[in-house]
C-alpha cells in the first residue's frame, strides 16, 4: 500500500495547476462561461492532454488510469473549470473505448482526443431517477440498422455536443439489465431534437429526444444488448472522478473560510478567536483528509478487477462526498455570513457544485442502499 | 500509488490471523467479543503470548526489540488482532512508557525498567491527570522538590483516572519542579515512582457503567530518588507530548470499530431486524464512515504522505475514531431495545454470566456504551483536539 505520487504525476497536477490558474481566475470561478471562453479553455484541455487522458496512444490518448483522472478532477475541483470535461472524457469517452470496436474506436476517439469533437452521454430518463438499467428509449431493427425512440434527460453539456452516446434498449424489459446497447451518432441526425437548459451549478444541460431516428449498423457500439457492465463500470469512474472534484472543491471552501475567519473582525477580534467556529473548521479539516484519502481509494477500486470490490468503495466513497461536500459547502456560507449568500461571494458557487456532484449518479441514499444490499447479498 | 494491499502485506495479514486463531485463550476471546471484563492475569497471559513471538511492543524502535514493522503492518496487526477477539495492548508501561525511556531514558533506567515491561512483570500507572488538570494537562500541581542533598525528590499532591493503579508497581507521573516557570508548560518533570513508597495511597474509583478499573492516587510527602527523574529537570512537558502523540495514533481503534460494527450485523438478524431499513441504513453509513477513517489512517500515517497540517493527523483519527465508536455503541444498544434494559454487574464476569436475565451476547452491551464515552473523554478531550486541529488549520490554509 503506498499513497505517493510520482513525478508523472506531480508534473501533471501543476500543469492542470496552471492551466486552473491562467483560465479560471479567482475571483471569477464558477460564473457560467462564455462560448468565447469555452472554445478557448477546450483547446487548452486538448492540448494538456486532458481530453484523451484515458484512451490508447494511438487513438490520441495519453493513456492514464484513474489515479491520474483523480489528481485532473481535484485541482479542476479546486477551480470549479473542466466544463465539459467529465461528460466527453471520462464519460462518453470511457465508454465509447469500453464498449467499441476497433475500427469504431479509430473513427471517433482521435478527434475526441484532439478537442475536434465534443462528445455527451444520453443516459438518463425521466422518472427513473438513479436506476440507470431502467430504459425505456428503444432501438428497433431496420432495413440498414436501428430506428431509435425516445426520450433522454439530464445529458450533461449535451447542447455544445456533437456526437452523443445514446443509450437504448435492443430487447427486454424496461428495467431489465440485459438487452441495453449504446449508439454514437452525430447530434444533428435528423429526428434527434436537442434542448439545453442551465444547471444549478452554472453548467448546461441538455434534453433529448429521438423520433424515428434512422442509424446504421455500425453506430452501434460493440454487440447489442451486451452494454450493462460498461455502462455501471463507467458510472464508477465517473463517481471516483467526482470524489476527487469534491476534494479539491472542499479544499478551496477551506482555504476561502480560514482566510475569512482571519481577517474578518466582529465583536473587535477576527472570528478565527471564536471557539465555536474554529471546531467548525477542524472538522471540515478532517473531512477533507477523509475525502481526499476516499478519492484515492475509489480510484484504485475502478483501477482493480474486483467489480464487487469496485461497487462496495466507489459507493462509500459517494455517499460520503455527496453527504460532506454539501454540508461544507452550506457550513462554509454559514462561516462567511451574509457575504456567503451573495453572488459575488464564491463559496456559493462552490457550495452549488458540490450540491450538483452529490445529486449526480446516485445521490448518498442510493449509494448507501448499493452498499446494504451489497451487505445482505 | 498503489492501493492494494502488497502480497507481502496479505502473507502478513494471515499470518497474524493464524497466529490469534491459534495463541488466543478462548476464554479471553469470549470476554472480548461479550465485552466482560478483563482480568489482570487475561492480559498478562496474552501479553507473555505476544512477547513469546516478538510482537508486544509494535511502537518500539527495532534495535530495542520492537520488530520493525511498517505503518501498514502496524495496521495490519491492530486490525486482525482486534478482530480476532484478541486484548488490547492497553499496558501504559509498553505503550507509553517504554518509547518514552527509549528516547529519552538513561541507560541504567532503560536497563532497569524495560525488560520487566516487555515480560510484563512491571505494570505502569500514569500519573498525569489531576483534579484540576484535565485536558489542561499543562495546569498540574502535583509538587516535587528536590531535598537539600540532591538524593530525593519529595513529591506532593493528588492524582486522579489512574487506570489500573491497583495492579501497577511502578507509576510515571509529570509533576512541577519549577513553581516560577514562565509558562505552565515550563517546571514540569517527568518522575518514576515506587507505588509501594510510603506516603502513597491508592482509591479506586466506582464508574457509572460499575468499574473499577480507575483510581485516585494520594501522594504525600512521597521520596523518590533522583535517578528516577526522565530526562532533563523541567522539560517533562516536551517528553508527555511526546507520549501522548503515540497514544492518539492507536485509539482511533478502527478494529474495534470493525469487530462491533459486525456485531452489530449478527445481532440485528437475531433480533429479527436483518431487514429494517432504518437500522440498515445506520449500519451502512457506518460501513461508509468506518472506510473513511480507515484510508484516512493509512494515507496520514503513511511515511511519504505531505499533509498540509503536519502533525494534528493523530488527532483528526482520534476525532473521527472515537465518535464513530460512542454511535456504533449506541446502535448497539438500541438493536438490543428492551433487553438493554435488565443490568447485571456480577453477569459481567464470565464465571457469573449464567447469572444474566437477557442474551449472553446483550449482558454488557449497555455497561458498554457507557464506558464508550470514555474515548472522546481520555487522551485530550476531543474538544481540545478540535483546538488543535483549528490551529494547524487556521495556519496552513
Amino acid at each position: 500500500m503506498d499513497f505517493s505520487l510520482n513525478d508523472d504525476h506531480l508534473a501533471l497536477r501543476d500543469a492542470v495547476q496552471r492551466f486552473c490558474t491562467g483560465e479560471y481566475p479567482a475571483e471569477h470561478r464558477g460564473n457560467p462561461e462564455t462560448a468565447a471562453q469555452g472554445r478557448q479553455r477546450w483547446q487548452a484541455m486538448a492540448e494538456l492532454g486532458l481530453l484523451g487522458l484515458p484512451f490508447a496512444a494511438d487513438l490520441g490518448g495519453s493513456e492514464q488510469g484513474a489515479v491520474e483522472l483523480m489528481l485532473v478532477a481535484q485541482e479542476l475541483g479546486r477551480a470549479l473549470g473542466g466544463g465539459a470535461w467529465l461528460a466527453h472524457t471520462v464519460l462518453a469517452g470511457q465508454l465509447l473505448a469500453r464498449l467499441g470496436k476497433l475500427s469504431q474506436q479509430q473513427q471517433w476517439l482521435p478527434a475526441l482526443a484532439s478537442g475536434e469533437r465534443q462528445a455527451a452521454l444520453a443516459l438518463q430518463e425521466g422518472g427513473g431517477r438513479y436506476d440507470w438499467q431502467r430504459v425505456q428509449t428503444r432501438a428497433s431493427r431496420s432495413a440498414q440498422g436501428y430506428t431509435l425512440n425516445g426520450r433522454k434527460t439530464l445529458v450533461l453539456h449535451g447542447d455544445t455536443a456533437d456526437l452523443l452516446l445514446v443509450v437504448a434498449r435492443t430487447s427486454g424489459a424496461d428495467d431489465d439489465r440485459q438487452g441495453l446497447s449504446v449508439f454514437a451518432l452525430d447530434a444533428n441526425t435528423p429526428g434527434v431534437q436537442v434542448q439545453g437548459f442551465d444547471t444549478l451549478d452554472g453548467r448546461r444541460a441538455a434534453h433529448i429526444s429521438l423520433n424515428q431516428v434512422e442509424l446504421g449498423a455500425g453506430q452501434l457500439l460493440g454487440e447489442p444488448g451486451q452494454a450493462a457492465d460498461a455502462i455501471e463500470a463507467v458510472l464508477d469512474v465517473a463517481n471516483a472522478t467526482l470524489c476527487a472534484e469534491a476534494a479539491g472543491a472542499v479544499e478551496a471552501l477551506l482555504v476561502h473560510s480560514a482566510d475569512h475567519l482571519r481577517t474578518r473582525k466582529q465583536f473587535g477580534a477576527p472570528l478565527a478567536k471564536f471557539q465555536v467556529l474554529q471546531h467548525r473548521m477542524a472538522d471540515m479539516a478532517i473531512a477533507l483528509e477523509q475525502l481526499k484519502s476516499m478519492a484515492c481509494a475509489a480510484a484504485a477500486a475502478v483501477q482493480g478487477d474486483d467489480a464487487a470490490q469496485r461497487r462496495r468503495v466507489v459507493s462509500a466513497a459517494k455517499a460520503f462526498a455527496s453527504q460532506q461536500g454539501r454540508q461544507i459547502g452550506l457550513a462554509a456560507i454559514q462561516l462567511h455570513g451574509g457575504m456567503g449568500m451573495t453572488d459575488e461571494c464564491r463559496v456559493g458557487h462552490y457550495s452549488k457544485r458540490l450540491m450538483v456532484i452529490g445529486q449526480l449518479f446516485g445521490d448518498a441514499a442510493w449509494h448507501l442502499q448499493r452498499i446494504a444490499t451489497h451487505h445482505r447479498d | 500509488m498503489k492501493l492494494q494491499f502488497t502480497p507481502e502485506e496479505d502473507a502478513f495479514r494471515l499470518q497474524v490471523r493464524e497466529f490469534v486463531r491459534q495463541q488466543l485463550p478462548a476464554d479471553i476471546k469470549r470476554k472480548v467479543e461479550l465485552g466482560l471484563r478483563i482480568e489482570h492475569e487475561d492480559y498478562v497471559t496474552w501479553f507473555r503470548i505476544l512477547e513469546a513471538r516478538g510482537w508486544l511492543t509494535p511502537s518500539w524502535p527495532a534495535e530495542h526489540g520492537g520488530p520493525g514493522w511498517t505503518h501498514v503492518q502496524r495496521y495490519i496487526f491492530d486490525e486482525e488482532t482486534q478482530l480476532g477477539g484478541a486484548p488490547r495492548i492497553i499496558a501504559s508501561g509498553i505503550q507509553m512508557l517504554g518509547p518514552v525511556l527509549l528516547a529519552f531514558g538513561t541507560e541504567e533506567q532503560k536497563r532497569r525498567y524495560l525488560p520487566d515491561i516487555r515480560q510484563s512483570n512491571t505494570w505502569w500507572a500514569q500519573g498525569f491527570s489531576e483534579p484540576g488538570a484535565g485536558s489542561d494537562l499543562a495546569a498540574v500541581r502535583t509538587t516535587a522538590v528536590l531535598e537539600p542533598d540532591g538524593r530525593h525528590f519529595v513529591v506532593n499532591g493528588h492524582k486522579v483516572w489512574t487506570s489500573y493503579a491497583h495492579w501497577c508497581s511502578m507509576m510515571f507521573a509529570l509533576v512541577r519542579t519549577d513553581p516560577q516557570a514562565s509558562k505552565p508548560q515550563e517546571g514540569i518533570s517527568f518522575l518514576l515512582i515506587d507505588m509501594k513508597s510510603p506516603g502513597l495511597t491508592v482509591r479506586p474509583i466506582r464508574m457509572l457503567e460499575g468499574g473499577t478499573d480507575l483510581n485516585e492516587c494520594y501522594l504525600d510527602n512521597v521520596r523518590v530518588p533522583v535517578e528516577n527523574l526522565v530526562g532533563e529537570l523541567n522539560q517533562g512537558w516536551s517528553y508527555g507530548k511526546y507520549l501522548l502523540g503515540h497514544e492518539r495514533t492507536g485509539i482511533a481503534g478502527i478494529g474495534s470499530c470493525k469487530q462491533q460494527l459486525a456485531r452489530a450485523h449478527q445481532l440485528a438478524r437475531q433480533q429479527g431486524l436483518g431487514d429494517d431499513p432504518l437500522l440498515q441504513a445506520r449500519l451502512a453509513q457506518f460501513e461508509v464512515e468506518l472506510m473513511a477513517l480507515e484510508f484516512t489512517a493509512l494515507r496520514l500515517l503513511s511515511p511519504h504522505q505531505q499533509s498540509r497540517t503536519p502533525g494534528v493527523e493523530a488527532s483528526m483519527l482520534k476525532v473521527r475514531g472515537t465518535e464513530l465508536r460512542q454511535a456504533i455503541y449506541e446502535t448497539l444498544v438500541d438493536i438490543a431495545g428492551p433487553d438493554a434494559v435488565p443490568f447485571s454487574l456480577a453477569a459481567q464476569e464470565l464465571e457469573h454470566l449464567d447469572q444474566a436475565a437477557v442474551d449472553q451476547a446483550l449482558v454488557a452491551l449497555t455497561a458498554n456504551c457507557l464506558d464508550s464515552r470514555k474515548v472522546t473523554i481520555y487522551g485530550g478531550t476531543n474538544e481540545v483536539q478540535r483546538n488543535l486541529i483549528a490551529r494547524a488549520t487556521l495556519d496552513a490554509y
